[in-house]
């Protein structure tokens, strides 16, 4: 699927994209310094960045493509290509890693068959690992969709899924 | 409405501590992130329900606050004034809580705190076993304020510091108190705070920053998180009297993209901070303007290194720059610019307040004050902790921290995130202290405390910390860029059963060249993690290189997962998990996995109800 | 006039000059990669590392940004030097395995590539030196390339790995490029370079194609300079 198509769906036409990033840097009063939270805000109204919007943002900050390309994939925060329907976050701190958040990685992976830091191909989910939520009394957590799920197991996990609509086997059947 | 002056302020401060009642009856409720991921925010509701039901709303406080430390015990509600404390509080236990404890001063069995050992039953904050040992002077205040509230910050004398500050004190007098109290950074670097500011007033150049650093990033550390969620206006307070000592006008707090109730506790501290007139133009008629500004950061745990987090804030990505010039003197935007971590800024008001001979009382020779740490992993009593410098691992882990989860056997702790190492049984009488955190190879850090226990493998550790490194190096050098991922690359081939004879040689030689050759401290301190578990459990390197077994039983390609025929019931509940389809048996006959399917992802362990599933 | 030592020699440096420039200037050799004259030091290879001692305290510093200090002593083969060389040089091997000039320095460094790290297949030539972003942004002054990523994953390239039509086709980059990473291809009355097709203009006297239309233009917007006396090359004028 070609990157640009994407963008250009529904919720996200070449208008929209354009109207939105102009509002948005207004905001900011064009300081190019507020890149990083302009393109937050940017991502929240159009649920990713598509490339139109890097292109809008050049234009009305008089930045470079190349230097907003550089900030949108150094930062995790950033996703360049769109998010799923769900988004799964596992914490990998320290904590959670050493009570076996790493068992429950390999396991959502293969359940969706995608790697940490994808979307499945219909766009239902997408998984990350990320640092540190400082929850860790509650560890391994999963958070789904901005709720916290503490204590996760592979079981556990799988009994979400099963919840989510995902075919999965559980120790229930 | 702005206050003028500091009469005026001093004014305002004495009438809202009289309007408070300290005999009256307040139900405070934990919000931090960590119990409202336990439904904290649903049981404050609930009372606010309750009591409003009963209409006893002139009778009875409510008060959301921050984290109370103790999150193992989520939810936690404690009842003012007696400060009785309730541990896993559900919202089926708030009417009662209402009706028997805070009208009738009976206490709920079922929801007190049972001494593990003992099993006796523990009443009020202050003897619970967790709370006994710590010195809570910065965190414990978490407990008595709403943060978002600003008068119940004044009620408990805040920004009293600051207009101490601005009152009597020359900003030269206040960095001298700072000096002699000899605050050392909480961030990780352990620098002399008033040594920083002195720099930084000193320094040719205007505008002068003054940044707070909230970009914690080790992974297990969430203090700043807290504090800033808790009690913003200590750090705020902190900063603005810092801002007064160095001459800057203008200050930014950089926070973690990740947090955000602490983004918006802050933000709304701020917003009140102005409103009353504590921040902006002409504070409390002293003369001295100050602002605050908020960024978030993008996701990207170099950024906490200080020369990277400028470059953020400029609008460019976290690439740190050779240091041979201070950002004190050349930082923000090539400004003078003092940077400090959350905690440091928030031991400030106490060092105004109660004076730098005070401040030096507590502590060791040259590690002055308390330290919150976050004291997580195989624990019993995980949670936020803060202690004076000089308390020994042995007396937080045991008798803060109560031990070992599971009854397992202590192993090791780590402390300072991917900068810092693992420190062995051996030293747990060593006393927390700067230095000689740093001596044994490790380093005090933000004030993560991983404590790991005989089923956590060391090498696995090891490749788990340059692992998150490569994650974040930034890229710019070559030592780190390429170094770090080639020696996660060899412990990848250690833990995996690929190790061979001079590995470990080689990972001592190049850790060499990547602590001389690192760009910033990012890539320098790469190698401690590795070096540390080397020098303290060389053995399990051995035992995966030469053996190719996992002592602690983690390393997948090292292990196997078998059933025990005695303990198996025959159930099928593995068997039906089994991604691989590799467990076969008659039902009610003992099962066996099938060693060459077995793709070792533990769902047989985590589902087994007999103790059956074997790791070997 | 600032007073240092380095290699045991006694040397005199402007106030503002580099180690490296102090050291070059007074024949010392200190192996190099990223730096260039006409760029900012980044100090991103690490190649130019040397041991600097002040008063007691001893340093590992990139002699391409530290400024000379009166009383400085500069060693720059010591042990620790030559580790983290050594280092540097097997790393970059690794990574861009058909690099002939990080082999030529590392031959010349007496360093044997370091058969534990498996080489990449994905990078190509590109030690990220970071020369060819900074002369598009600092001297060009389109930034048609630039990095991305991070990590190991850090690359350099027009925005999405696409064509880039803020390219003016000068080839800066392609020149300033120490491994020949960048390809620039002359076919026709066309120039290839980050897969976009650039028509040559010719001289309106000998002929010759010696510049990208693109290019031209880019100058006469910039310079003011109109377009028809740009199409004059360079021997022709």
């Amino acid at each position: 699927m070609s990157r640009g198509g994407l963008g250009m769906n529904e919720a996200n036409s070449v208008e929209k994209i354009e109207i939105e990033v102009k509002n948005i840097v207004e905001k900011y009063n064009s300081n190019k310094s507020f890149l990083v939270p302009i393109l937050q805000d940017v991502q929240s109204k159009l649920n990713y960045l598509p490339k139109e919007a890097l292109d809008a943002l050049s234009f009305h900050l008089s930045i470079p493509v190349s230097r907003i390309y550089e900030v949108a994939t150094f930062y995790k925060a950033f996703s360049l290509e769109p998010r799923g329907r769900h988004q799964l976050s596992l914490c990998m701190g320290t904590a959670c890693y050493v009570r076996g958040a790493a068992l429950i990685e390999s396991n959502i992976e293969r359940v969706l068959g995608i790697k940490a830091g994808e979307t499945t191909p219909d766009l239902e989910f997408s998984f990350e690992t990320v640092n540190c939520l400082g929850a860790c009394a509650l560890g391994p957590i999963l958070v789904v969709d901005g709720e916290y799920h503490g204590q996760m197991n592979v079981s556990k996990t799988n009994k979400l899924f099963k919840k989510l609509g995902k075919d999965v086997e559980t120790d229930e059947d | 409405m702005k206050i003028k002056s500091t009469e005026e302020f001093k004014a305002l401060q004495t009438q809202i501590s009289n309007s408070r009642d300290p005999e009256k009856p307040c139900i405070t409720v934990c919000a931090g992130t960590g119990c409202i991921a336990y439904g904290a925010d649903k049981l404050v509701d609930k009372f606010k329900a309750e009591i409003e039901e009963a209409g006893l709303q002139e009778k009875i406080d409510i008060r959301s606050t921050g984290c109370h430390g103790f999150c193992e015990q989520g939810p936690v509600v404690v009842i003012h004034p007696k400060k009785i404390f309730y541990r896993r509080v559900g919202l089926d236990d708030a009417a009662e809580v209402i009706q028997k404890t805070v009208l009738n001063g009976e206490v709920l069995d079922r929801l007190l705190y049972a001494d593990p050992i003992s099993g006796e039953k523990i009443t009020y904050e202050d003897d619970v076993p967790f709370y006994k040992k710590q010195m809570r002077l910065v965190f414990g205040m978490n407990g008595n304020i709403d943060p978002t509230s600003l008068e119940d910050y004044l009620a408990i004398g805040g920004y009293g510091a600051l207009a101490k500050a601005l009152d009597g004190m020359k900003p030269e007098g206040v960095i001298e108190e700072v000096k002699k109290a000899n605050l050392r950074g909480r961030g990780g670097g352990g620098f002399p705070a008033g040594w920083k500011w002195d720099s930084t007033r000193n320094a040719e150049g205007t505008p002068k920053y003054v940044i707070c650093n909230a970009d914690e990033g080790d992974p297990g550390a969430y203090m700043d998180r807290s504090l800033l969620e808790g009690n913003p206006h200590s750090v705020l307070e902190g900063m603005i009297i810092g801002a007064y000592a160095i001459g800057s006008n203008q200050g930014y707090i950089y926070v973690r993209n990740e947090y955000p109730l602490a983004v918006k506790n802050v933000s709304i501290a701020i917003e009140k901070g102005r409103d009353l007139g504590l921040l902006g133009d002409n504070i409390l008629g002293s003369g001295f303007s100050f602002d605050i500004t908020i960024i978030r950061g993008g996701g990207a745990f170099v950024c906490g290194e200080s020369s990277a987090l400028f470059a953020s804030i400029e609008g460019r990505v976290g690439e740190p720059r050779a240091k041979y010039i201070h950002g004190t003197d050349k930082g923000l935007y090539d400004k003078p610019t003092n940077l400090n971590n959350v905690e440091t800024w928030a031991n400030v008001p106490l060092i105004i307040n109660k004076g730098a001979d005070w401040y030096q009382s507590i502590g060791t020779e040259n590690s002055k004050g308390t330290k919150i740490f976050s004291l997580v992993g195989k624990i019993n009593n995980t949670g936020l902790v803060e202690i004076p410098m000089g308390m020994t691992l042995r007396e937080v882990i045991e008798d803060i921290g109560g031990g070992i989860l599971k009854g397992r056997k202590f192993k090791a702790v780590q402390t300072g995130g991917p900068s810092g190492g693992c420190i062995p049984e051996e030293f747990l009488d060593m006393k927390i202290d700067f230095d000689e955190l740093t001596e044994i190879g490790s380093m005090m850090g933000s004030g993560g405390m991983i404590v790991m226990d005989d089923r956590t493998c060391m090498v696995d550790v090891a490749r788990y910390f340059l692992k998150f490194l490569e994650g974040e190096s930034c890229g710019k050098c070559v030592p780190c860029r390429e170094g770090v991922r080639r020696m996660r690359e060899i412990l990848d081939d250690i833990c995996e059963g690929r190790g061979r004879e001079g590995d470990v040689e080689l990972l001592e030689s190049m850790s060499q060249g990547v602590i001389d050759g690192a760009l910033c401290a990012l890539g320098s301190t790469a190698s401690n993690p590795v070096m540390s578990t080397i020098k303290y459990f060389r053995n399990e390197y051995d035992a995966h290189i030469r053996d190719k077994k996992c002592p602690a039983g983690v390393c997948k390609e090292l292990i196997r997962y078998t059933i025990d025929a005695e303990k198996c019931t025959g159930c099928r509940a593995c068997a039906r998990v089994c991604p691989a389809e590799c467990i076969s048996g008659e039902k009610k006959q003992p099962h066996v996995i099938d060693q060459e399917r077995c793709v070792k992802c533990g769902s047989c362990l985590d589902t087994c109800k007999f103790d059956a599933v074997l790791v070997e | 006039m600032i007073n240092l030592v380095i290699d045991d020699k006694k040397i005199q440096a402007e106030e503002g000059a580099t180690i490296l420039q102090a050291a070059r200037n007074n024949g010392i050799e200190i192996p190099t990669l990223c730096y260039h004259d006409e760029l900012t030091a980044s100090g991103a290879c690490r190649l130019c590392s040397v041991e600097i001692k002040k008063g007691k305290r001893t340093r590992i510093v990139t002699s391409c940004i530290y400024q000379v200090e009166e009383g400085l002593v500069v060693n720059t083969r010591s042990e620790r030097v030559l580790n983290v060389r050594r280092l540097v040089l097997q790393l970059l091997m690794a990574r861009c395995p058909g690099a002939e000039l990080v082999r030529e320095i590392a031959e010349k460094e007496g360093v044997e590539p370091q058969t534990r790290f498996h080489p990449d297949e994905d990078k190509g030539k590109c030690i990220l030196c970071r020369k060819c972003v900074e002369v598009c942004e600092q001297v060009v002054g389109v930034s048609a390339i630039g990095f991305s990523y991070r990590g190991a994953e850090k690359m350099v390239g027009p925005p999405f790995m696409e064509s880039s039509q803020t390219c003016i086709g000068c080839g800066a980059c392609a020149y300033v490029c120490p491994t020949g990473h960048i390809t620039m291809e002359e076919r026709g009355d066309e120039r290839i370079i980050w897969d976009r097709h650039f028509k040559m203009a010719k001289c309106t006297v000998c002929g010759k194609k010696f510049a990208p239309e693109d290019q031209l233009k880019y100058i006469s917007e910039t310079t003011g300079v109109s377009y028809d006396t740009l199409t004059t090359c360079v021997d022709c004028r």
